[in-house]
């Protein structure tokens, strides 16, 4: 078994930022993740972030991940792809397999796990047919494989992941035939819903998807309108020909690793269900392991590198390499700038939200 | 049918030099070197990369990063491998999976 520092689990914008802050302060890393390239989802994020400068603003997320990279590489830690960490054992060991043929032990004096989301489905009659997909699936292939899932498409869900990869599609030389929203109003911030309306997508707001039809592939698509229990009304339904239909209907934290470990949850609804407990330095109830990202709560890449800079130098101080004036130094700065993301209508909650998950849940 | 984004006001321009070629249920395809199985087929407009053990009912990409294995096909005699995060390789075969899929005898030996 080899032992290192700190071990990273998932290299996306916040498993990059903690292993990178940790080996900028000393610690010997070792970053792993599941696919052949780390960044996570930020190359295919190709819209510019919002913020301050310190938060990257106006840089676009594949540049961002590009820049990581680069710095991961100047620090010269251990970086292991295509590896997926299947269990986590006490005192911080993990099981990783490698190349989907070899089996090895690690264990890390701290382990931090960035373990990101997955996209929420809803399911409607025809939902399996080729041609529903993900809207995080649809943008994946547009932006970081550059091939078209459909050439017009149907947007089910107006939150920001939903009007962002359709105006990703149009700009792919797709036609996005429609976004439907099941709440009465729009869900993402105001810019990028704009984008989209000037391009001339047609919003319906208190409709949903019923059904998808087609031989053996998507052909057409029929939403309704729902009333205020969010139930179809009949003969409200509209068939609109698409050849794919792009669910952008939330995420929920891929926390399985916490889980294993013993890590203390709570539920929180704003962050997307049960979310690992963790305290002002993203560090859980189990010694040694720390979070960051969306596996804390749903929220957005710029919050997600702030948390994986905080845990990055807190899992630092905690094996010594950071003495204590330094960490509150470090951390009360990280925690302005995270203050900072965290406002507005959509932020504000999420504030609370994280608030609620540190006192220990808002929900039992 | 070609699929592939080949101009992007925003990624710019691009156009491939490095090809491979691959068989999809014995027909030739060509594919970019680097890029994963299921973008090389639904470049070529392939939708439908399986059918389901009991209803046979067809299934393709769906979550697109490895997760809801909605995609899994059988490439090079092994059945199941989730063909959104596997690259393809000069020569691979890819074929369309029924069921669960049968292991070709000697399939993923080193």
């Amino acid at each position: 078994m080899r032992v290192w520092d700190i071990v990273v689990v998932g290299g996306g914008p916040a498993g990059l930022c903690a292993a990178i802050e940790a080996a900028k302060n000393g610690a010997r890393v070792l970053l792993i993740d599941e696919n052949s390239r780390p960044g996570g989802q930020l190359f295919k994020q190709i819209h510019k972030f919002f913020g301050s400068a310190e938060h990257k603003a106006g840089v676009r997320g594949l540049e961002i991940g590009l820049q990581l990279l680069k710095e991961t590489k100047e620090l010269g830690m251990d970086v292991w792809l295509n590896s997926k960490v299947c269990g986590i054992y006490d005192d911080n060991v993990l099981w990783v397999v490698k190349d989907e043929r070899k089996s090895f032990q690690v264990k890390g004096a701290a382990v931090i796990l960035c373990t990101g989301a997955v996209e929420n489905s809803i399911s409607f009659e025809g939902w399996t047919l080729p041609g529903v997909m993900g809207a995080g699936a649809a943008q994946t292939m547009i932006n970081v494989n550059r091939v078209l899932p459909g050439r017009k498409v149907l947007m089910v869900g107006s939150g920001n992941v939903g009007v962002i990869v359709s105006y990703q599609l149009l700009q792919a030389g797709a036609e996005v035939a429609a976004i439907v929203e099941a709440a009465p109003r729009l869900g993402a911030y105001g810019v990028h819903t704009a984008k989209v309306r000037r391009a001339g997508v047609p919003f319906y707001v208190s409709h949903t998807i019923v059904r998808a039809e087609g031989d053996g592939k998507v052909e057409r698509a029929i939403i309704a309108r729902v009333d205020e229990r969010f139930k179809p009304v009949d003969g409200s339904e509209i068939a609109i020909n698409v050849d794919t239909i792009c669910l952008a209907t939330g995420l929920t934290p891929l926390a399985e690793l916490a889980w294993i470990a013993g890590c203390k949850f709570v539920f929180n609804r704003v962050l997307g269900g049960h979310v690992p407990w963790h305290d002002r330095y993203m560090a859980t109830s189990k010694k040694g392991i720390y979070i960051a990202g969306d596996i804390t709560g749903i929220e957005e890449a710029s919050t997600a590198m702030e948390e994986g800079r905080l845990a990055g130098v807190s899992a630092a101080a905690a094996i010594g390499l950071i003495d204590t004036e330094r960490l509150e130094k470090i951390a009360g700065e990280i925690w302005e700038r995270l203050d900072a993301l965290r406002c507005g209508p959509f932020g504000e909650n999420r504030k609370i939200a994280k608030q609620q998950v540190m006192a220990g849940g808002d929900e039992q | 049918m070609n699929m592939r984004i080949t101009k992007h006001p925003i990624l710019g321009d691009i156009e491939y030099d490095r090809k491979v070629k691959i068989y999809v249920d014995g027909q030739e395809l060509e594919a970019i070197e680097g890029e994963m199985i299921a973008s090389a087929l639904l470049a070529a407009g392939i939708k439908t990369f399986r059918y389901t053990k009991k209803h046979h009912a067809p299934r393709g990409i769906f979550c697109g990063i490895g997760r809801c294995t909605d995609c899994v096909m059988t490439v090079n005699g092994m059945p199941n491998v989730r063909t959104c995060v596997t690259p393809v390789e000069e020569g691979m075969r890819v074929e369309t999976q029924h069921g669960c899929g049968k292991w070709k005898e000697g399939a993923g030996d080193e």
